[in-house]
């Protein structure tokens, strides 16, 4: 549930010539869970404006941004609503590269154990990661550990 | 979400619309938790119209089908579509759940 649509920013950028995305879209919003779904269904709406990619395009698109908007509000800011989640989406006419960010102090990504692990398997969390790295084409992360990137394919 | 629940026989149905992800997954737990204080045991979650779940989801069944079995209860799922089904693989989630194509398999002999 959102707590104030109006915290919903989203703003669009131009695009690059050449070999630069089409287009950009920013969005900034609170660390509070009640504005993730309603980002992701802001975003993907925006990502594919004149045409339905189809179930499994959204599908990784809707999944790899949840998961990735999920860890920036409860991991890396601590679920503190003074701080905010930035989310960046790039397109272009065969990919799009989003980046999810944090105002938190980062984190190792290489030290986030596998959650197949028989003693983890019925853990509640540690699946986010995982499931980004399987759906995305690209991973990558900044130096600090508080910005993603992922790289889909659009369609 | 929408989370609409029947029942069938003394089976609960618990049947969720769009996506169970970190924004809704509480109301899923309270309404199992509802169910297992009123007595029930048997519990089916239907996704046949659920769009997509996303870890935190997941990890609400995992905490979800832990109480239910600690309290001596049994749940099942049915109506994944191919992409939460191919989430539940490759999470191993698949071998904690009792997986049936749809409601009509998952209530026979329950």
């Amino acid at each position: 549930m959102i707590t104030d649509p109006r915290a919903l920013r989203l703003e669009r950028l131009p695009g690059q010539p050449g070999a630069g995305p089409e287009e950009a879209l920013v969005l900034h919003f609170p660390s509070d869970v009640g504005y993730a779904d309603s980002a992701v269904d802001l975003l993907a709406r925006h990502c594919y404006p004149d045409a339905d990619p189809g179930r499994q395009a959204l599908f990784r698109l809707r999944v790899a941004l949840a998961e990735a908007v999920a860890n920036a509000i409860q991991c890396g800011n601590g679920a503190d609503p003074s701080k905010f989640v930035h989310v960046q989406a790039e397109l272009f006419h065969d990919r799009i590269r989003l980046a999810v960010t944090d105002e938190g102090p980062g984190f190792d990504p290489t030290a986030v154990p596998d959650p197949r692990d028989p003693d983890l398997l019925e853990s509640p969390c540690g699946r986010g990661l995982f499931i980004i790295r399987h759906l995305a084409e690209h991973v990558e992360f900044n130096e600090k550990g508080n910005t993603i990137w992922m790289t889909l394919l659009r369609w | 979400m929408g989370l609409t629940t029947t029942t069938h026989g003394d089976v609960t149905v618990l049947r969720v619309d769009g996506q169970l992800t970190v924004g809704n997954r509480q109301e899923l737990k309270a309404t199992v938790q509802a169910g297992l204080d009123a007595g029930g045991r048997k519990f089916l979650l239907d996704c046949s119209a659920t769009g997509y779940i996303d870890s935190s989801g997941l990890g609400a069944l995992v905490t979800i089908a832990k109480r239910v079995r600690e309290a001596g209860g049994q749940i099942r799922l049915c109506g994944l579509n191919d992409d939460l089904r191919s989430l539940f693989e490759l999470t191993k989630l698949d071998t904690l759940f009792a997986i049936f194509p749809g409601a009509d398999e998952a209530l026979q002999g329950y």
